[in-house]
């Protein structure tokens, strides 16, 4: 064990060295840490949802691609539901009227529609009369305003859009073109609106005013960011402090291990700022994660002190030789933990770079703190505890040696039943769904989730955009390319139970060509003539106010135009068999021309695939990766190929058992594999650590050293078990439902992996060795009875 | 010289001219400490340099492009009859060429100031004159970054400006800035800033902030040249557009001064004739 040897000597110089140097050490770390912390002060939250698509997803280039041409739909929504269920009344129009003006103050709109400013196209000779639906609400009667509801029901342009079919309720829908590379740019204009929205109801009460729409997305994600971080942190807090008082009833050890957690954390969040982090609820789950892994390297470190102690042992031997005992396998996990997390970078979404790098960075760094700044504030500060008195542990200890005795009893009834029951949770995946629907990544308490499930039912909730490009500039009119976009949109309105609202051309054509033939209704069809279409649209583009414009429904080459179809709040799954309609459609009557597919529900419809083949890829170089650790650490490639058993085992079984009881989940499951990985792989580390030493330096027998691995490590690893369930339980509460599943999932594996390396692993040893017994058996036990 | 004139390229009085205008009581209007009063004495200077040039005829190039830098282009003919009624703005016709699909489209434009302009546009597929009932002047020009409140005419009248200060342009020459406030009701703007050459008083950059107040779009007036009756005339404008990223490029041939051309080529029944 030339290995131990080894390392247990670099161990006691770091140690050692830490305690004497504490007076220097200890203001160093805590400068050192400080200053890497305070990068954190250039933390900004993403102002914007694309930050969760990588730069190279396809679908993502596709809407950028898009958004280039057309501009970006993003939009902040003004819901209206008056009191009475009738948004034609006098007080109500003028509610929307002004909203409309107001709306035009949002930081970045570059449009508004509503039922007030729509553009009442209206042909009187050779005149072509272009007004607002209401130009002044305070001339209205209510003759007018039935004219005003008789327009609005009539007019596919804005029935279903900005009025609900039933006229219960309207919106106010603002284009913003949000950039982005201004940090907070959502939540600023979150909070125009929220004020425009206070403003109005103070003028109009007897009204319900919802904000939704893609741009107050964005803003939500930061909303739910700032929530879990002013009720998680300081729930992770409060967890920590009770268990360090159970743990180690000391109030310097606790100051010690709090002084760790908090330097750690510092890292974190400080690397994360100076590489440039943009924070999301995904990244926010750092501190969290770091809190949890820092106090487990802390504890291991300042409960076996503690053994020391109590066995007699003076404070400053304690410590260090706590330390050196500690050395190695804290490194080990701490590194095996590092690389799962870093593996997060092969997602395709970089808030889960994000979330790996500050995580990893944290790790890294309590580690490093655990071997030399906790000896060496240890030291600093009073700490006592009381001789023998073994009532706790022992009883702890009894626990575990049950176990140890139960396994060791019926190895093979253990394994198979284990074996089985994993096998049986497995076989559930493949019914796992993952479902990206965003509005059920806020839980029902934000307010966001509030609004969209308000407006759901009359106007849907996001939009995918159908790009039409018929292959020439200018041929956006061709009569052919035009009825279409017409037959399209006919279709996409047929599917009415995924689709609210479809905004198309071929209306904006149909409407102006019976303007501009007196109004006739026989003329209410898309132009026969190619040029005379083209002279139609100029016509009307020269009639309409700023803001209002065909620039986002048409290119600059009059060569490609944009269909819009406003969806309802449905599945990731029903999005895409509606997609692969869409397309089957196109196929079969679209003649030829091309179809891009594109919008912020299509990019969620995708994400969680592509996420998935991303962490596939990364989860080969993790499992490599973790291979090559235990093989170097136990200097056996047999041992490193046997350990990955206990390792992926939980991670399937918890997938499986998460199928059996919840079914769902969003992409941040891609996440799952890489933060369990690093974690549950400590067990294996700390278990086979203490069963070889025990075979090949002390030479006992498998059953003796199983039962040596369960008394030294077992204790230990049942309490990181505890200490990281209850840690990620802390991530359930989140409001954030993808912070929520990453914790569920993650403290679901944890205590599969403690089962299995309490049970699995020992038993394969014991099966192994008693089948090469088996062979020796008839011999050795016919020797004694010669 | 009012917007239009710097847009449409109308016309320059040269500085020489100029120095016999400006009166003694614009000299002291130039130099007050009332900045609503400086202000306006520099547009009306700048204005004064446009007086008299009686019509134009220009052909210039439109290109629009998007921020992947994909451009698109316009072949345009524009014929600009100075006021012909005091009180209104200049008449232009607004002919194009290209794209193929709206050749022969050609829009005439009855500027005035504070209401809405009288437009026909003459639609070749159809032989017919349609009048344009529209009280938006601050919609696009055909796709491009341009709003018509940009295009058309803008008289004096059609702001209050403030004197800002004066500033230097990147390339060292000494400019004006004034706040310009639209008094046109249905704007799309709040404000503008306007660069007016303390050496040339031609507009070399306009600024429009948008109904939040937010800088929108920036119009440079490029390559400026002295024609030989005088007038000065930008050949090359871009508007950029900050918020979408979206600019458009106007790059203007030579101006034709004292064309042959008036108020009944400004007529709805003369639009077919071109």
């Amino acid at each position: 064990m030339t290995n131990s040897n080894w390392s247990e000597g670099v161990g006691r110089a770091v140690a050692t060295f830490s305690v004497g140097a504490r007076f220097a050490l200890v203001p160093l770390f805590i400068i050192v840490c400080l200053a890497v912390g305070y990068g954190a002060s250039t933390l900004k939250f993403a102002g914007d949802y694309r930050v969760f698509f990588g730069a190279d997803n396809p679908d993502f280039i596709a809407n950028e691609n898009a958004q280039a041409t057309f501009g970006r739909p993003d939009n902040i929504a003004f819901v209206v539901i008056p009191d009475d269920k009738n948004i034609y009344t006098q007080d109500t129009i003028e509610l929307i009227h002004l909203i409309t003006d107001k709306s035009w103050t949002l930081p970045y709109v570059s449009r508004v529609d509503s039922l007030t400013n729509f553009q009442n196209t209206r042909g009187e000779a050779d005149d072509l009369i272009v007004e607002d639906l209401v130009f002044d609400p305070a001339e209205l009667t209510p003759a007018l305003i039935e004219d005003v509801k008789q327009a609005a029901e009539n007019e596919p342009l804005i029935n279903g859009f900005v009025v609900s079919r039933d006229g219960e309720a309207t919106i106010v829908n603002a284009t913003v073109q949000l950039p982005t590379d201004v940090a907070n740019v959502s939540t600023m204009a979150q909070e125009v609106a929220r004020t425009i929205r206070a403003d109005v109801l103070r003028q109009y009460p007897g009204h319900t005013i919802h904000i939704t729409g893609v741009a107050s997305l964005s803003a939500a994600f930061e909303e739910a960011g700032v929530r879990d971080s002013s009720t998680l942190i300081p729930a992770v807090y409060a967890f920590i402090l009770v268990v360090i008082l159970v743990a180690l009833r000391s109030v310097s050890a606790m100051i010690g291990a709090l002084l760790v957690i908090l330097l750690a954390t510092f890292v974190g969040v400080g690397v994360g700022g100076l590489t440039g982090v943009e924070l999301t609820p995904i990244s926010l789950a750092a501190p969290t994660i770091i809190l949890t892994i820092a106090v487990a390297d802390a504890i291991h470190v300042i409960s076996n002190i503690r053994t020391k102690m109590r066995q007699g042992a003076e404070k400053r031997e304690a410590i260090i030789s706590a330390t050196t005992l500690n050395f190695a396998p804290i490194g080990i996990t701490s590194l095996t933990t590092v690389v799962g997390f870093l593996t997060l970078n092969f997602s395709d979404s970089p808030p889960f770079h994000h979330l790996g790098n500050m995580s990893a960075a944290g790790i890294a760094a309590a580690w490093l703190l655990s071997i030399t700044f906790l000896p060496a504030i240890l030291m600093l500060l009073p700490m006592k505890f009381k001789k023998a008195e073994e009532g706790v542990s022992a009883s702890r200890g009894e626990f575990v040696g049950a176990v140890a005795d139960f396994v060791i009893a019926r190895p093979g009834a253990v394994a198979g039943s284990v074996l089985g029951l994993c096998a049986v949770a497995i076989a559930f995946i493949p019914t796992m769904t993952i479902n990206d629907q965003w509005s059920g990544y806020f839980d029902e308490r934000l307010e966001f989730r509030q609004a969209i499930d308000a407006a759901d039912p009359y106007f849907g909730s996001d939009n995918v955009e159908f790009i039409l490009d018929p292959g020439e500039p200018g041929a956006v009119t061709e009569p052919k390319f035009l009825e279409t976009v017409d037959a399209f949109a006919a279709w996409l309105r047929s599917q009415d139970q995924d689709v609210a609202h479809v905004f198309a051309l071929s209306d904006i054509m149909k409407r102006v060509n019976r303007n501009l033939n007196g109004d006739d209704p026989a003329y209410y069809a898309i132009p026969d003539d190619r040029t005379l279409a083209s002279q139609y649209l100029l016509v009307y583009e020269l009639s309409l106010p700023y803001g209002l414009d065909l620039n986002n429904r048409v290119d600059i080459d009059r060569q490609s135009t944009r269909i819009t179809a406003s969806m309802k709040d449905i599945s990731t799954e029903e999005t895409k068999a509606f997609i692969a309609r869409a397309e089957a459609w196109w196929d079969a009557y679209g003649n030829g021309y091309q179809l891009d597919i594109t919008g912020s529900k299509v990019l969620f419809a995708f994400v969680a695939q592509r996420n998935i083949e991303a962490v596939f890829e990364g989860a080969i170089y993790l499992i490599i990766a973790i291979f090559v650790i235990l093989a170097v650490t136990f200097r056996s490639a047999k041992v490193g190929l046997v350990s990955l058993v206990p390792n992926a085992l939980p991670l399937l079984t918890a997938f499986g058992v998460w199928a059996i009881l919840v079914g769902v989940v969003g992409f941040s499951v891609a996440a799952v594999g890489a933060v369990a990985v690093g974690l549950i792989v400590d067990y294996t580390v700390h278990f086979l650590a203490k069963y070889f030493r025990a075979r090949k330096t002390d030479g006992k027998s498998v059953e003796d050293a199983v039962r040596y691995a369960f008394d030294t490590a077992g204790v230990a690893i049942f309490l990181t078990t505890v200490i990281l369930v209850a840690g990620f339980s802390i991530l359930v509460t989140s409001s954030f439902k993808l912070n929520a599943d990453l914790g569920l999932l993650t403290a679901v594996a944890v205590i599969l992996a403690m089962v299995i390396n309490f049970t699995l692993l020992p038993a394969m040893f014991l099966l192994a060795d008693r089948r090469k017994n088996a062979g020796n058996a008839p011999h050795l036990q016919t020797q004694p009875a010669k | 010289m009012t917007l239009s004139d710097i847009l449409t390229g109308t016309a320059v009085t040269s500085v020489f001219l100029l120095s016999g205008i400006v009166c003694a009581q614009t000299a002291e209007e130039l130099a007050s400490d009332d900045p609503a009063v400086r202000g306006y004495a520099i547009a009306e200077r700048n204005d004064k340099t446009d007086a008299g040039f009686g019509t134009s005829s220009v052909r210039l190039t439109m290109t629009l492009a998007d921020p992947r830098g994909r451009e698109t282009t316009r072949e345009l003919q524009i014929d600009t009859l100075e006021k012909p009624n005091e009180g209104d703005g200049d008449w232009s016709v607004t002919k194009f060429f290209s794209p193929p699909d709206v050749e022969g489209t050609a829009l005439l434009s009855q500027a005035r100031i504070l209401e809405s302009d009288n437009q026909w546009l003459y639609l070749p597929a159809l032989r017919r004159v349609k009048r344009i009932s529209s009280s938006n002047k601050s919609g696009p020009f055909v796709g491009s970054e341009f709003a018509f409140e940009d295009l058309t005419a803008s008289e004096l009248g059609k702001y209050a400006y403030i004197y800002l200060g004066t500033e230097t342009l990147d390339d060292g020459s000494e400019v004006d800035k004034l706040q310009c406030n639209p008094q046109y009701e249905r704007s799309g703007y709040t404000k503008l800033h306007c660069y007016f050459d303390t050496a040339t008083f031609q507009a070399r950059r306009l600024e429009f902030f948008d109904r939040g107040g937010r800088l929108l779009k920036t119009l440079d007036l490029l390559d400026y040249r002295q024609y030989p009756e005088g007038y000065y005339r930008s050949h090359r404008q871009v508007m950029t557009n900050h918020l979408t990223g979206k600019s458009t490029t106007l790059a203007f041939g030579d101006f034709d001064f004292g064309v042959d051309l008036n108020t009944r080529d400004f007529e709805p029944s003369a639009l077919d004739r071109f």
